[in-house]
């Protein structure tokens, strides 16, 4: 069949030296959709944004309960808001993490030999991640409830603050993307990654009220990114409020984005 | 005239640098590829092959020297090049957590199949390679030889006039082997080009209609197989005699017939070179004149070793303990 077909001579091909932006389009979709699949073959990669959620909610909440809520219940609606920040960060970690592997493993050099989308790898992992974020999101919203939280926010904000989240952790994982591309190994993208991501949650109000620190410690949690996703969502699902945090938030995420995008890109086309 | 010429080269690498840090990985290389021609790169690890073809599958940039593909230039038309080529990389370019089915229609859809014709190419090749059975099955369990040949496949999607395979069977058994070799040749028999890195001087031997030879980043041989062969010198005839007392007599004959010195290498074995194989039937009936009994007559052919011994004074044994010292 295929043997008798001849294959057609080099100067007889029509040829281009560019890519179109629909092309761009198309292949960062097919590279997110090569995402998914992989994901699907492979579930125990998934234990970060299911197990974990479970785990982390179930444990902060018991652990911390009764020293700084008096009661598990009072606690749930400073704790969940708090859980939901650190999982989503630690699942964008991942990203970072899984992009490097694959820029590292003998089918990146077939993508690259391929006329097709420098970018569309970066783009189509970035975009997959999305869905991760959001089955974390969901789950620990969903072990909080089953713990006994009723946000008092009502249903459409409490799916506002789950789409904040989602949108900040996309907006944070361009950093842990980036130091994708400078780590020199996929395994030292994890050490770095862990750095950034301790002060971050721990250094936040994620798990204690503001008022218990240091003043000096007090000033670094009140700019810490994370301290205003988490009073956020806080305002959100219990009171229904739109606060200032909320478009603090909304300012930070573009921020790190205007920064961290081009960085990435950059060293990421370098390196492709 | 100057068209023509140029027109005929699938590849044309002239003077090709490429340094990493203080080792100049590839160091002046040239390659002429003729259109329509199985052409292979010979060398040991480390002589700068893979490089060398990651330079002319845009992969890497050369630190110097020009690159042609059918005539477009691999840096400033990297894009257009990359519509003409398929790379089966050494390392397989497929994806590990995916199915067979599944590489395949992802890249497919990267070049610009549509869903459904995807699908379609798809079972087409993977029926082609045998691979039909083993299709929804992740590649960790595939065996080295289904994993290149699905490989392979993946480079053949778009139909590529020029095919980059890097070190096609390094690892594979002798059958897988021969498969693949009968592949690489129904290829260019469609009208491809084929360039080919080895180790195995055998392989090149086999399958290619020129060989360069590639040492340290350099290319120190280049010619058809026979010319190379010719170059490095001749095949050896190996006698192991049956009784010890028989040495020097056979010695003596063998130096009559073959009128060349013949050595006595270790207890009952004597080698000597083989110029004309017409000969060693003269000298086996000899032999069986003067009474000397045989316990096994072999052809050693010129290995690697040697052509590296031949051409560049030193071995590929040497070259791999600097590689690991250095």
């Amino acid at each position: 069949m295929d043997n008798t077909q001849k294959i057609i001579p080099a100067e007889e091909r029509q040829l281009k030296n560019h890519i179109t932006t629909r092309q761009v389009i198309h292949d960062s979709l097919v590279m997110a959709y090569r995402a998914i699949r992989k994901m699907r073959r492979n579930p125990e990669q998934f234990s970060d944004v299911t197990i974990q959620p479970i785990i982390f909610t179930l444990m902060f909440t018991y652990i911390f309960g009764g020293a700084i809520a008096g009661n598990v219940h009072n606690y749930l609606p400073i704790i969940i808001p708090g859980i939901l920040a650190m999982t989503v960060l630690t699942t964008s970690l991942v990203t970072g993490v899984q992009i490097r592997e694959d820029m590292d493993k003998g089918v990146f050099n077939r993508f690259r030999s391929m006329p097709m989308s420098r970018i569309a790898p970066l783009a189509g992992a970035l975009l997959a991640d999305v869905i991760r974020y959001g089955i974390a999101t969901i789950l620990t919203l969903l072990m909080g409830y089953i713990l006994g939280w009723r946000p008092g926010g009502g249903f459409e904000y409490l799916v506002i603050g789950a789409l904040l989240t989602v949108l900040v952790a996309w907006c944070i994982s361009w950093i842990f993307a980036f130091i994708g591309m400078i780590a020199r190994t996929s395994a030292s993208v994890q050490g770095i990654a862990f750095l950034v991501l301790f002060p971050l949650t721990f250094l936040s109000n994620a798990f204690i009220p503001v008022k218990t620190l240091p003043g000096w410690l007090q000033a670094f949690v009140k700019v810490n990114p994370i301290s205003h996703l988490v009073s956020a969502v806080r305002e959100l699902a219990n009171q229904g409020i739109i606060g200032h945090d909320f478009w603090y938030c909304l300012l930070g995420a573009a921020i790190i984005v205007a920064i961290f995008a081009p960085l990435t890109v950059r060293a990421y086309m370098r390196k492709a | 005239m100057e068209k023509l010429t140029h027109s005929n080269l699938a590849v044309d690498a002239r003077k090709l640098v490429k340094i990493f840090g203080d080792n100049r990985a590839v160091d002046g290389v040239d390659l002429q590829v003729p259109e329509g021609s199985i052409y292979g790169v010979l060398g040991p690890n480390g002589a700068g092959k893979t490089t060398t073809i990651n330079i002319l599958a845009t992969l890497l940039n050369a630190d110097g020297g020009t690159a042609k593909i059918f005539g477009h230039d691999v840096r400033k038309e990297a894009q257009v090049v990359r519509q003409l080529i398929g790379l089966t990389g050494q390392s397989a370019s497929v994806d590990e957590n995916l199915s067979a089915t599944e590489n395949l229609i992802i890249f497919s859809r990267l070049l610009g199949f549509n869903r459904k014709a995807a699908k379609k190419k798809a079972t087409e090749l993977l029926e082609k390679f045998n691979l039909t059975e083993a299709a929804k099955r992740p590649l960790a369990k595939f065996s080295g030889g289904m994993r290149r040949r699905l490989d392979l496949a993946a480079s053949l999607i778009a139909q590529p006039p020029l095919i980059f395979l890097d070190e096609p069977t390094t690892g594979l058994d002798p059958r897988t082997r021969n498969q693949m070799w009968e592949t690489i040749r129904e290829l260019v028999s469609t009208g491809s080009t084929v360039l080919l890195t080895t180790q195995y001087l055998d392989e090149a031997d086999q399958l290619a209609d020129r060989i360069a030879v590639i040492d340290r980043g350099k290319v120190v041989a280049e010619g058809t197989p026979n010319e190379l062969k010719t170059s490095v010198g001749l095949a050896t005839l190996q006698l192991r005699i049956a009784r010890q007392k028989d040495v020097e007599n056979t010695l003596e004959v063998v130096g009559k017939i073959l009128k060349t010195n013949a050595q006595y290498i270790e207890p009952m074995l004597i080698t000597a070179p083989m110029a004309d194989p017409e000969r060693v039937t003269d000298l086996l009936m000899e032999l069986r004149k003067a009474n000397i009994r045989l316990a096994e007559v072999s052809v050693q052919k010129p290995t690697l070793d040697e052509v590296f011994l031949t051409i560049t004074g030193h071995d590929t044994k040497e070259k791999v303990k600097e590689l690991d010292n250095g």
